[in-house]
């Protein structure tokens, strides 16, 4: 059905990417596997993972998207998902290391050995299930985004209120996971993983086939979008984004819709987060910080929100010129990312998006009214 | 008083002459490696009540007293490296010896706390008062029996006023842990209880022990300075509180008014804090080569430049970039953001990545005392900074033409826009007036702060906090929200710890904004209701 509507829309920038992602998802694991190291076109493994690492990133400002191109919800927060979801794949990467930890405990990480704890704390059973951590990715950003989402829809917080407090969300959930005692590796983290479903997480196959998952996960996750903003549901959610007071008095319960889309979207960051961690082999309390969340804003404003693709090519564009800055002109990096901020909200308001497609520009234009009268409050 | 100083005197020169040689011998006991010998030995050469057992005593603890090994002579060291000697019985200067040449006599805790105590019994006949009065307290804490003798003869001569008090306690402490008579002991506890402290309650607690009438009535008396303590704690940290508030409201106070009169937050809040700070570096860096002696004026210098500066960056920020984003808070808020790397890296690059030094006057160091609390000087400036620019901040919104017509395009912007209010104008002039109150926010916090590229990124989440909690409805709500949040800080902190304190105040102000979502102080009427 999707596929069906896909094509009768037309949206081609949707249609482009998603055969980019199958292409993506056959010829780098391919070309890193099947070709001589020395071969000119052979994909070394710290690129296959790059990209990867780009393409998670790609998933959180698709699910950004959803929320502010579409809904008008600025989250400030949503690196909070992403690293919930990333923490419960973490925690399920610990169980697996087992004994074979500096400290040799059967049953506990080595940070709790260290920090002389006897038992494993409630919160951390079942992880060592992947059944039971793949639904915990889903689970609690899910709920966490519900929770948030239900009060602070429900008493009308919108704005840069809600802005200010999801920055606040995230930041108080940073200091809470650098805290020791939370059971979650303080500043270190979760690190040393050793293997996934019994794979060995270092050699080339897994990481091959979790670079294949990556490009699904994210393939799923544009359908869905897609599918949402193009039902009666998405029209609401738009709605919502241009005439917030005018859908209200229509009839729709406002609150509801926004809760939805804001659930979805973290569910979709902490998908992200979940394949971000065995790639990079790491998740600290650091993805909390409120500047990592503001930054994916900026992938999600460059490319163009309130079109599908659009997030995905900022991502992987502004983070592919992070790699290469920060080799080399680090002490650039940061007059780059700021002066992009500034270009991209004076000069592109509706990102690359909108130079590629004229007729998505005339089209978005005409959905956006110029002036929004709540925007002035 | 002289007259008995003169008198001690005499006697002690007397008893010198006479003991040098008891001394002399006294002390050769103490090259044994046995402690009980040890003590044994100390014991007698602080009987022999020479002159010279002060400075044999001060030497022992700090293990400056040694033997030298060619005629195991008990000797004083001095100086590293090169050690200059001199006979410890005698004084005489024996020139220099080599580390090799000497051999150390070990001491343990308790031989340091006997050597300690005889300190405390000589200083208590000294002729400073100062030393006298440090010897009554030192007792005090010692708990040690074998002073209480020493200390009676003390207290039977002391004229001075100050001493005296000091001398009846460490008495009352002695007493109160000895074996005299019930009635004695119950009267000490009084006496204890009266002087309070720390120390007290520590003595108090030991005495505590048991179940005999005196037991009891310490543990009554400690229970009664616990809560006095209690007491005083919590004003503590209400003190701490408003002084952390104070900074809150410094740090927000800018920030409230752009996000009153525009409806927009000023993500590089925090870089103009950090200019301002960076302001004062330069100003008393000029001030150090050029002309030192003005360095105590350094902030008054610094405060109107800081503002200048942090507001004309302010207006130009306004109309370069702002104006262009009216009536789009949320592309602001990443445009100032953006701006705020920019600041920050070029910050970074002309001052570089570290720390830099910014001195305190001599009129803001050292602290305040009142009863228990203590405040530092440079806190108690900047509470009472806060609450001037507070006030003037109050005066001009009230009593000037441009505060009425901030106040105008608050309340409603077409509305003071129809009645001939330049509303252009009034927000540039906002932003520049918020950057500038950030700017000198700078000045007064790199007091208390390191000045680095990132201190403006340390303050920003929490004045954002204090913009939300307290409204923008008028600045009393700035002022409640600062306030309380300090205080709420202060007082979670103790039993909660920093970090978890923090994150309950993030907490309850995300729920208090479910409640209120317009803050403490919000402004009521159709205008503001989206």
């Amino acid at each position: 059905m999707i596929i069906h509507r896909l094509l009768r829309v037309g949206d081609r920038g949707v249609l482009i990417t998603l055969a980019l992602l199958v292409l993506l998802a056959i010829l780098v694991p391919a070309l890193h596997l099947l070709t001589p190291t020395d071969s000119p076109i052979h994909v070394p493994a710290y690129a296959m993972a790059l990209i990867g690492k780009y393409l998670c990133y790609a998933m959180l400002a698709l699910s950004l998207d959803l929320v502010w191109g579409y809904c008008g919800i600025l989250s400030l927060g949503h690196g909070a998902f992403f690293a919930l979801g990333g923490y419960a794949m973490g925690m399920y990467l610990m169980r697996q290391i087992g004994s074979r930890g500096v400290y040799g405990n059967p049953d506990l990480p080595d940070f709790m050995v260290f920090l002389n704890w006897t038992e494993l704390p409630w919160y951390w059973h079942g992880f060592e299930w992947f059944a039971f951590a793949a639904i915990m990715v889903l689970f609690v950003p899910g709920l966490l985004a519900f929770l948030f989402g239900f009060f602070a829809f429900r008493s009308r917080v919108s704005g840069v209120h809600l802005s200010i407090i999801t920055q606040a969300l995230t930041f108080a959930l940073m200091l809470a996971f650098f805290r020791n005692d939370m059971g979650f590796g303080g500043n270190n983290g979760l690190t040393d993983f050793k293997d996934i479903l019994g794979f060995n997480l270092q050699s080339t196959g897994t990481r091959a086939t979790l670079f294949i998952a990556t490009c699904l996960a994210l393939f799923a996750s544009l359908l869905v979008c897609f599918a949402i903003t193009r039902s009666r549901l998405g029209m609401v959610i738009t709605a919502i984004r241009d005439a917030e007071s005018r859908t209200r008095f229509l009839g729709y319960r406002v609150e509801s819709f926004k809760l939805f889309a804001f659930t979805v979207s973290a569910c979709i960051a902490g998908i992200a987060g979940a394949l971000y961690v065995p790639q990079v082999g790491i998740i600290n309390p650091g993805e909390f910080a409120p500047a990592n969340s503001i930054e994916a804003v900026i992938w999600t404003a460059i490319g163009g929100r309130g079109t599908l693709f659009g997030p995905i090519l900022g991502a992987v564009l502004v983070n592919f010129a992070k790699s290469w800055f920060t080799g080399a002109l680090p002490e650039l990096w940061l007059f780059a990312l700021g002066a992009l901020f500034l270009a991209v909200t004076l000069f592109l308001p509706k990102g690359l998006a909108g130079l590629f497609d004229r007729r998505a520009t005339k089209a978005a234009n005409s959905q956006v009214p110029a002036a929004q009268p709540e925007a002035a409050e | 008083m002289r007259l008995w100083i003169a008198f001690m005197l005499a006697m002690v020169l007397l008893a010198a002459r006479g003991h040098a040689a008891e001394l002399a011998t006294e002390i050769k006991a103490l090259d044994t490696s046995n402690f009980a010998q040890k003590e044994n030995a100390i014991a007698a050469i602080a009987s022999t009540g020479d002159a010279r057992v002060a400075a044999v005593m001060t030497a022992l603890n700090d293990g400056t007293l040694l033997i030298r090994k060619s005629d195991r002579l008990i000797v004083i060291a001095e100086g590293k490296g090169t050690i200059r000697i001199e006979n410890a019985a005698t004084g005489e200067a024996l020139g220099q010896a080599a580390e090799a040449d000497l051999d150390k006599i070990a001491i343990n805790n308790k031989i340091r706390r006997q050597s300690k105590v005889i300190l405390g019994n000589l200083t208590l006949f000294s002729e400073d008062p100062a030393v006298r009065l440090k010897a009554a307290d030192d007792i005090f804490r010692s708990r040690d029996l074998s002073a209480l003798q020493p200390l009676k003869d003390a207290l039977a001569n002391e004229q001075d006023p100050r001493v005296k008090p000091a001398l009846e306690q460490a008495l009352a402490a002695l007493t109160m842990m000895s074996d005299a008579p019930e009635a004695e002991r119950l009267a000490a506890i009084l006496a204890v209880k009266a002087r309070g402290g720390q120390d007290a309650m520590s003595l108090l607690a030991s005495a505590a022990q048991g179940s005999d009438a005196v037991a009891r009535a310490a543990a009554e008396a400690l229970a009664a300075l616990e809560q006095t303590r209690s007491l005083w704690e919590s004003m503590q940290n209400a003190v701490y509180g408003l002084s952390l508030g104070s900074v809150l409201l410094l740090a927000a106070i800018g920030l409230a008014i752009t996000f009153g009169v525009m409806g927009i937050i000023n993500m590089a809040h925090g870089e103009m804090v950090m200019i301002g700070a960076y302001v004062t570096f330069v100003v008393q860096d000029v001030i150090r080569s050029s002309a030192p002696s003005l360095f105590d004026y350094s902030l008054f210098i610094a405060i109107p430049l800081a503002f200048l500066l942090t507001a004309l960056i302010g207006v130009a920020i306004e109309r370069s970039i702002i104006r262009f984003l009216y009536g789009r808070p949320l592309e602001t808020l990443l445009a100032t953001w953006g701006l705020s790397l920019i600041l920050q890296q070029g910050i970074r690059t002309i001052f570089g990545p570290t720390n830099r030094e910014v001195g305190t006057p001599s009129w803001m160091s050292g602290s305040i005392t009142l009863g228990e609390i203590t405040l530092t000087a440079n806190r108690l400036a900047i509470v009472v900074f806060a609450a001037l620019i507070f006030a003037a901040l109050l005066l001009l919104l009230r009593h000037t033409r441009f505060g009425l017509e901030m106040r105008a395009v608050t309340q409603n912007r077409q509305m003071a826009s129809a009645m001939g209010i330049h509303t252009a104008r009034v927000d540039a002039l906002t932003f520049g007036l918020g950057s500038g109150i950030a700017g000198i926010a700078g000045v007064a916090l790199s007091q208390i702060d390191n000045v680095s590229p990132n201190l403006g990124q340390s303050y920003i989440i929490d004045s954002f906090m204090v913009v939300v909690f307290g409204g923008v409805g008028n600045l009393w709500g700035t002022l409640v929200a600062a306030m309380t949040l300090g205080i709420a800080n202060k007082f979670l902190e103790p039993f909660a710890g920093a970090v978890l304190g923090k994150i309950l105040v993030l907490v309850f102000i995300i729920l208090f904004i479910q409640k209120r979502p317009r803050g403490l102080f919000a402004l009521k009427g159709r205008a503001v209701e989206a």
